[in-house]
């Protein structure tokens, strides 16, 4: 085993190395898994605590004050009809936020459920991979257009039109876009299920769920993770290209994506309007991504060593 | 895996019939209509003959089996017509018409193929150029000042989306610098070196911007199967054996890595043809993505349908290539 | 590659004996336009689409055109024909038209009163879905009486006879070319709908669908000395802001049609110095409308029908005149279209004769005028700032289609609203489900689910007689006519009803716009809908092409025969 652990009084301490403590420790060995965390935490404080210091409603128009450059009482200047553009990214990253991570999450688990029994058990292959290709095939707008002209009363009727539409809106992204995921973890599943370890375990008499669970998810982790974070950056722009086209959030529900498309015009007249909700989203990535880097790592039984 | 592939063709031809039967009932169900972009001068009566004139007032599975019967029969009919010059029947077929165009489906998607080949081809060709050796280069020297540069590019490379990176181009390269032109060019004829010059000049800004895009995906994947394999046991007996460095890293790491690849790139080909939305609508390249987009948002319900086939078909294709290249690559995978 | 080409031998051989004979045809090279939303067809009677029929009048050519003040001017023809010079019968039940001599197709074939009756032919063959049928209502024959006259005869006496074959819409096209192209095979003639010959200033020479067209100058156009320019170059695709930079900002295009994009935007284009904005104003209003008719989803098929009821809060005139005078439009106009738009009241926004002052009240917003107004009608504030009266609140479900100007408008609304108690929940959809019609969507504006929405619409012409037909009660949308109708506030009076028959029996000019400025003036007065923006079409040119007298009348490219370069 490792030094880290070797290192380690053999003592009472034993006791309470339960895996995740053990997981912890590995993680904070990472060192870009530990910056990527704090980013992250830093990123959720401004966007969750940050309304409490800056009060200015997101949706407050002054248009009087409208393009402003940044100033103090705007310290991300203002938009064209005066929103306050702080106010605006921190109110549009709760919801990128949540669409983003939700919705990646489905996908993974859509993604990988479907790629990991296809590519174990033989039988499901076929069938779960031709209904990949069906879902890659099929055009996403009408789609799209379809899915919401058949749910979106209902399900505002039973949640209210907030929650209604962010349901509806995770569930879209997600069920569009597991197949990457599903090819990808097959193809792994496929190498990995033919090694000798597996073919061991399978001798032993260990149960098909556990043989997935023990040994085949991890050694497949590597391709989730960077379909993970990837997932995350698709999910917040599929969210802007949803609201561009009117599909998304009602238009005073500001999101990361779509203040980067509005602003996109105003690049020249006032550069803050792109540059924070873009920087925000890139941090976000690179912050999980280091994140998934450290997991996997941790997770990894023969990696730690580094 | 000969008969495994032959089987998976055969099969092949029920699954694309049922996508192409999904798609077009998807395409009827979806609330937009062709009439969408009208004038609302254009009184309700005048509607109902221009739907009429359609074929929007026959059933819907009529519908669905003329399609069957223009693109599997006539369309194809058409094309050995046109190539021996020999005439079938009376000649006279209903090809699949376009509604918003009026005119046949198959001539528009042969008008849009070089300019989505030429720049979004080209783009796929320079992202996996450029993925694979930083891909390997980053997990090789994991948590060298390459691999943070290389992982800090890739990753606000795919973060920011095409649409912003697009319009950051054009006020750089066309407004300030005014190097390269904002709107391609479709009529450009290559025929010397001046207009191959301006050929190449047009297709720099968006072969960028895509280019930019593929490769950060890729990239990311190579990096990671990279990483996973480098650790494995059969490398440090390589390396103990006396296995040349390069010869580990390329021959045994890289062909082993692969597979996540291959499945990406595979799956990333048949977009190729399906275009870049974004990308060419923004530099107006006008090839088959723009098509396709227009077609959708006027709800042009036959160019849509033959376009997304013909895309589901390359799904198809492409991903059946990547289940027998995983054969070659790795032999201990067995689908018999 | 097949493409539509439209080679003309003798168009080639004819073009440069023309250059020798008179050195100002064809000297100014090639003029680039840009349509941000890319051409589908050359046949405006197969697509009533703007933009088709934009660029098809670089080619072919109605009989009169209206100029870019709204007046009728003769273009194929030697004058307007009026009950004075004999050209329109006295009992009003026919028209005459006199072709001008000598115009020539630009196959060099001769323009005659057949080609004209052809068109009418064309346009009213059954299963043609033409486009542009309903000018031809109310015509019963269309004959030649000699090969330069045109008589058009109606059913009834037609006291605006100018409908057919005036204005861009209805061109006149080639018999030769179309004869075989009639009724269902209208559609097939590939060749012929996307290089229609024509009779004015440019030839299609190249036309590929939803990209790009080239054109080069007629050789046989009647102005021996036009057009200027020897091609044109139309490319399309693409978005309004970046339309809007290829000519203001980097100068690689001459014209760019519909700049759609924040006024602030286009200003820092223009400080690039090459390019100028042209506006013209029509008769397009942005107008929000009020639902009279109940959107609630219990009412199930009844929903937004007459027999559904009227709406719990919108049916109060006290509500409604608030809604109106709570709004800024000064501000909206400055936000969303500067140059292209203007505060307005009316519903008719122009020509100046219909153009009525009643209204004006509404111009100037007064927020405390509309608080007090919902207090003493009884709406009392609860403790959400919402207000409400028996059990209804005034809480709305606002939606538009999706435009990011629009979404700014809803926006400011909201924000407007609030400030007099009353709550709206905003929602855009995509605007090819929004005005595309499909019964089966709920999302179209026909079906109004719900209980305001906010769009553009306008009348052709500058005659507003089958504009304000629209607000009859019997053209309320309901599940019976598969949501047709075009009253889409479901506004119904009796009195309104007779004012439009009135109008529809008067020949006197000054009475018919007396009735209009009435019909206008009561359905603002009682709410059909809050007016808002006249908006004016916006397009921007290269400062140095020179020429462009911008048309909201008739296609803004009307008069490119005489368009040409600075030197």
């Amino acid at each position: 085993m490792t030094d880290a652990v070797l290192n380690q009084p053999v003592t009472a301490k034993a006791e309470i190395e339960t895996p995740s403590i053990l997981f912890w420790r590995k993680f904070r060995k990472h060192k870009g898994g530990v910056a990527g965390l704090i980013v992250f935490a830093f990123i959720l404080l401004v966007v969750y605590a940050g309304p409490f210091i800056h009060t200015i409603d997101p949706n407050k128009i002054d248009i009087r004050a409208k393009n402003q450059g940044p100033s103090w009482k705007h310290p991300f200047g203002t938009d064209n009809l005066g929103h306050d553009m702080l106010a605006q990214v921190m109110a549009g990253g709760q919801i990128s936020l949540a669409v983003g991570l939700t919705a990646m999450l489905l996908a993974l688990l859509l993604g990988t459920l479907v790629g990991v029994l296809s590519g174990y058990f033989r039988k499901l292959d076929g069938p779960l991979m031709r209904l990949t290709d069906l879902f890659l095939a099929l055009p996403l707008l009408p789609l799209l257009l379809v899915i919401i002209m058949l749910f979106r009363d209902t399900l505002r009727a039973a949640f209210g039109p907030e929650t209604g539409i962010f349901i509806l809106i995770v569930f879209v992204i997600g069920v569009t876009s597991w197949m990457h995921t599903a090819r990808i973890v097959r193809g792994d599943v496929l190498a990995v299920k033919s090694q000798e370890f597996i073919v061991a375990a399978k001798s032993s008499g260990m149960r098909e769920h556990r043989i997935v669970l023990r040994h085949i998810l991890p050694n497949v982790l590597s391709s989730i993770m960077v379909s993970a974070t990837l997932g995350i950056a698709a999910a917040i722009i599929t969210e802007s290209a949803l609201s561009f086209l009117g599909l998304g959030f009602p238009s005073d529900f500001p999101t990361w994506g779509r203040l980067l498309f509005d602003g996109a015009n105003f690049l020249q007249l006032t550069p803050s309007r792109v540059f924070w909700p873009g920087l925000a989203i890139s941090l976000t990535v690179l912050s999980v991504n280091y994140v998934g880097d450290a997991v996997r790592d941790a997770l990894d039984p023969r990696t730690q060593a580094r | 895996m000969f008969t495994y592939t032959i089987r998976r063709l055969m099969f092949a031809v029920p699954t694309l019939l049922v996508i192409s039967f999904v798609i077009f009932a998807l395409l009827d169900l979806a609330p937009n209509d062709p009439l969408g972009d009208l004038p609302l001068t254009i009184p309700p009566e005048v509607r109902e003959q221009i739907r009429a004139s359609m074929g929007l007032d026959q059933p819907f599975l009529i519908r669905y089996l003329l399609w069957l019967k223009q693109f599997f029969i006539n369309e194809p009919l058409n094309i050995f017509e046109q190539m021996t010059g020999i005439t079938v029947g009376d000649g006279e077929r209903m090809r699949v018409l376009s509604w918003a165009t009026r005119s046949p489906v198959v001539d528009l998607i042969v008008q849009r193929m070089p300019q989505t080949l030429w720049v979004v081809g080209m783009a796929y060709v320079f992202g996996v150029l450029i993925a694979i050796p930083v891909g390997v280069i980053s997990a090789y020297r994991q948590y060298s000042i390459f691999d943070q540069i290389g992982t800090f590019v890739t990753m606000v490379g795919y973060s920011v989306p095409t649409f912003f990176t697009g319009v950051v181009l054009i006020v750089i390269f066309s407004s300030y610098l005014q190097w390269f032109p904002s709107i391609y060019d479709t009529n450009l004829v290559v025929n010397d070196w001046s207009s191959f010059v301006q050929q190449v000049k047009q297709m720099v800004l968006p072969v960028t911007v895509l280019a930019l895009y593929n490769a950060s995906q890729i990239a990311r994947f190579v990096r990671a199967s990279m990483l996973d394999n480098l650790s494995q046991d059969y490398v440090r007996t390589a390396r103990a054996k006396g296995v040349k460095e390069k010869a580990v890293l390329l021959v045994h790491v890289l062909r082993n890595s692969l597979i996540p690849v291959v499945t990406v790139i595979a799956l990333g080909v048949p977009t190729i043809f399906s275009g870049a939305i974004i990308t060419e609508q923004i530099f107006r390249v006008n090839g088959l993505g723009q098509l396709l987009i227009t077609a959708v948002q006027g709800a042009d319900i036959p160019l849509v349908q033959t376009l997304t086939f013909i895309f589901a078909v390359l799904i198809v294709l492409f991903n059946l290539i990547a289940d027998v290249l995983y054969g070659i690559l790795d032999p201990r995978i067995r689908y018999d | 590659m097949k493409r539509t080409k439209i080679l003309l031998a003798g168009t080639v051989a004819a073009l440069a004996f023309a250059n020798v004979a008179h050195a100002q045809r064809g000297t100014d090279g090639d003029l680039k336009i840009l349509f941000w939303q890319a051409v589908s067809t050359l046949n405006p009677y197969l697509s009533g689409g703007t933009k088709e029929v934009y660029s098809a009048s670089l080619t072919i050519e109605p009989l009169a055109r209206y100029d870019e003040t709204g007046k009728l001017t003769p273009w194929l023809v030697t004058e307007i024909p009026t009950v004075e010079n004999g050209g329109v019968a006295k009992d009003m039940k026919s028209i005459t038209w006199k072709l001008k001599p000598g115009v020539k197709w630009s196959d060099g074939s001769a323009f005659t009163a057949e080609d004209v009756v052809f068109t009418w032919q064309y346009c009213t063959a059954p299963d043609g879905g033409c486009a542009q049928k309903a000018q031809f209502e109310g015509i019963t024959k269309v004959e030649a009486v000699d090969p330069l006259t045109v008589k058009v005869s109606f059913a009834e006496p037609k006291y605006y006879p100018y409908g057919a074959f005036v204005g861009a819409q209805q061109p006149i096209i080639q018999k030769a070319q179309f004869k075989d192209c009639v009724g269902a095979k209208a559609p097939g003639c590939t060749s012929a709908n996307f290089g229609p010959i024509g009779t004015g200033p440019f030839v299609v020479k190249e036309f590929k669908p939803n990209d790009v067209i080239t054109f080069t100058a007629n050789a046989n156009y009647r102005d021996a000395t036009k057009p200027a320019f020897a091609s044109v170059t139309l490319k399309g695709g693409g978005d309004a802001a970046s339309a809007a930079r290829a000519v203001l900002e980097t100068g690689e295009y001459d014209y760019a049609w519909n700049m759609q994009v924040e006024p602030e935007v286009l200003a820092t284009m223009m400080k690039a110095g090459k390019g100028t904005l042209v506006t013209a104003f029509g008769t397009q209003v942005e107008r929000i409308n009020l639902n009279w008719t109940n959107p609630d989803p219990k009412l199930g098929d009844k929903r937004s029908t007459v027999e559904g009821g009227k709406h719990p809060a919108l049916s109060d005139p006290a509500v409604r005149k608030a809604l109106s005078i709570a709004i800024d439009r000064d501000i909206i106009d400055e936000a969303g279209y500067g140059e292209a738009g203007k505060p307005t009241c009316n519903i008719v926004p122009a020509p100046s004769a219909y153009v009525s002052t009643a209204n004006d009240w509404c111009l100037k917003q007064d927020i405390e005028g509309a608080n007090k107004l919902l207090d003493q009608a009884g709406w009392k504030k609860g403790g959400d700032g919402i207000r409400a009266k028996d059990g209804v609140k005034l809480s709305f479900l606002y939606q538009t289609s999706t435009n990011s100007v629009r979404q700014g408008t809803q926006a400011l609304v909201k924000d407007w609203w609030q400030q007099i108690g009353v709550a709206s929940e905003l929602r855009n959809v995509s605007a090819s489900v929004f005005f595309g019609g499909d019964p089966a969507s709920p999302d179209t504006f026909q079906k109004f689910y719900a209980d305001v929405e906010m769009y553009t619409n306008n009348f052709d012409g500058t005659d507003p007689e089958k504009y304000l037909a629209e607000w009859l009660c019997n053209k309320i949308p309901s599940p019976a006519n598969g949501w047709q109708g075009q009253n889409i506030p479901r506004y119904c009076n009796p009195e309104y009803d007779k004012i439009v028959a009135e109008l529809s029996k008067t020949a006197d000019l000054g009475k018919r716009a007396e009735l209009a400025k009435k019909a206008n003036d009561m359905l603002t007065a009682e709410g059909a809908h809050i007016p808002l923006i006249h908006r004016g079409q916006i397009s921007s040119h290269s400062v140095k092409l020179s020429g462009v007298k911008m048309n909201a009348w008739d296609s803004e490219l009307w008069n490119a025969a005489d368009w040409s370069r600075k030197k």
